[in-house]
């Protein structure tokens, strides 16, 4: 299985995962590594330059414990690192390919947070379709070439689309286990 | 979201629609707006309620509550004599097995409603000829429907949906029998023929390539309708 979390999103993975109450950066990974890892464990070293990143634009805070060392420090989420969660979480994805990924993390994110993961998916199922819209419309303008690569992406976009409809169908199964991952 | 060109207020409004077959109800408080002259994909899982709903609108399905109206009469208040007639006058209906006469040809077929409606024989067979032209379809005017292709007798039947420029077409899973490429087809042709005639399209269908040909679409889950809404 391919690393589940790509880029960007393992900053709003952690953000995500620290507004259940703060936690050292430790623990932090292992929650991360139980619920997107799959077999590929973050390294520490992006753990903590990701926190370094976060701290420094303000989206977390520290509190420190006596002593010395990285896991002395405790991390918090700040108010602006939630309403970042929660614009990452209600901003549809530019639908292309391999978003899996990240919809996957928006989706477990949503459900570990108490959000609304159906009227993520609804959202996003509304951003594909409205590619899907305008990819119909060129491919019934254009000659036998348009036509071809159209429907390339559009057979892209429909697969993207039902795994959207499968998780939607299968959100409480979803849930479930990720309550019990935590 | 597409813009629509010219929102005027809605022909069919479906409110808080209640319809239950048994202890789970098909719909649960479904609330619908379609537009005159818009494409509307009505999209969901199979089972949750696509076609119990289209019914509903059309006037073929009572619910157990809730109310529909068309162009500001409520369905409920009219006779059944009323409703049948607005059924063959008003509205066109394309279903996921054409449905056609089996012992009439395809000419004949598309000509029946015309001439159920009043309209002179011939002037019913010109009408009906120019659409199977328009369909791409004319070559088997003269053959029954089960000489034709699944793809040439779904194009016969939205002419005969179309014939009588009804102001409404519902479409439950129109190319849902057929594949993909055919489908394309005809979902061009319907849409492209539906659009000129200025009709509006209800579409149900559970494939995003086929709702992809609508202006927006309204998703069912759980009884309740999700619904987009234009941009303005
Ligand atoms: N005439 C009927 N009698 C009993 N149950 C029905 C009838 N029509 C629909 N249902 C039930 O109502 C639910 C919704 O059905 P339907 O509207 O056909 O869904 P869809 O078109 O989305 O597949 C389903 O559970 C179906 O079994
Ligand atoms: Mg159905």
């Amino acid at each position: 299985m391919p690393c589940i979390v790509a880029g960007m999103s393992v900053g709003f993975a952690l953000l995500g995962l620290l507004e259940s109450g703060p936690c050292h950066g430790y623990d932090l990974k292992r929650s991360y590594d139980e619920q997107f890892g799959h077999g590929r464990a973050l390294h520490y070293g992006q753990v903590y330059a990701t926190l370094a990143r976060l701290l420094k634009n303000g989206l977390v805070e520290v509190e420190s414990e006596p002593g010395e060392g990285p896991d002395r420090k405790r991390y918090a989420i700040t108010e602006a690192g939630v309403t970042d969660v929660d614009r990452w979480l209600t901003r549809p994805e530019k639908p292309e390919p391999y978003l899996q990924s990240t919809l996957y993390t928006k989706v477990v994110l949503a459900l570990l947070t108490g959000r609304d993961a159906a009227d993520l998916l609804d959202t996003q199922r509304g951003e594909h379709l409205r590619l899907m819209r305008e990819l119909t419309q060129r491919k019934s303008e254009g000659d036998l070439a348009d036509q071809l690569i159209c429907d390339h992406a559009l057979f892209h976009l429909e697969a993207d689309l039902r795994w959207l409809e499968l998780t939607a169908a299968r959100l409480e199964q979803l849930r479930d286990r990720v309550r019990r991952n935590t | 979201m597409r813009r629509h060109p010219n929102l005027g207020p809605p022909l069919l409004v479906a409110e808080n629609l209640v319809k239950s077959f048994g202890p789970t109800p098909a719909l649960d408080g479904a609330s619908l707006q379609v537009y005159a002259g818009e494409v509307l994909a009505l999209m969901g899982p199979s089972g949750s309620g696509k076609s119990t709903l289209l019914h509903c609108l059309a006037g073929i399905v009572t619910p157990d509550s809730g109310t529909v109206s068309y162009d500001g009469r409520d369905m409920a208040a009219m006779s059944d004599a009323q409703r049948s007639a607005l059924r063959r006058t008003e509205f066109g209906f394309v279903f996921q097995f054409g449905q056609l006469v089996p012992e009439l040809t395809c000419l004949e077929n598309v000509v029946l409603p015309l001439r159920l409606a009043g309209v002179r024989r011939r002037e019913a067979a010109r009408r009906a000829a120019g659409l199977l032209e328009r369909l791409e379809v004319a070559d088997v005017a003269d053959k029954r429907p089960g000489q034709a292709s699944g793809g040439q007798g779904q194009r016969v039947a939205v002419a005969r949906a179309l014939v009588t420029r009804p102001r409404v077409i519902f479409a439950d899973e129109p190319t849902g029998a057929l594949d993909s490429l055919n489908g394309e087809r005809v979902m061009h042709l319907f849409i492209a023929a539906a659009r000129e005639t200025g009709a509006a399209v209800v579409l149900v269908t559970h494939e995003a390539r086929i709702a992809a040909y609508s202006d927006r679409e309204a998703v069912i889950r759980d009884g309740r309708v999700r619904e987009q809404e234009y941009a303005r």
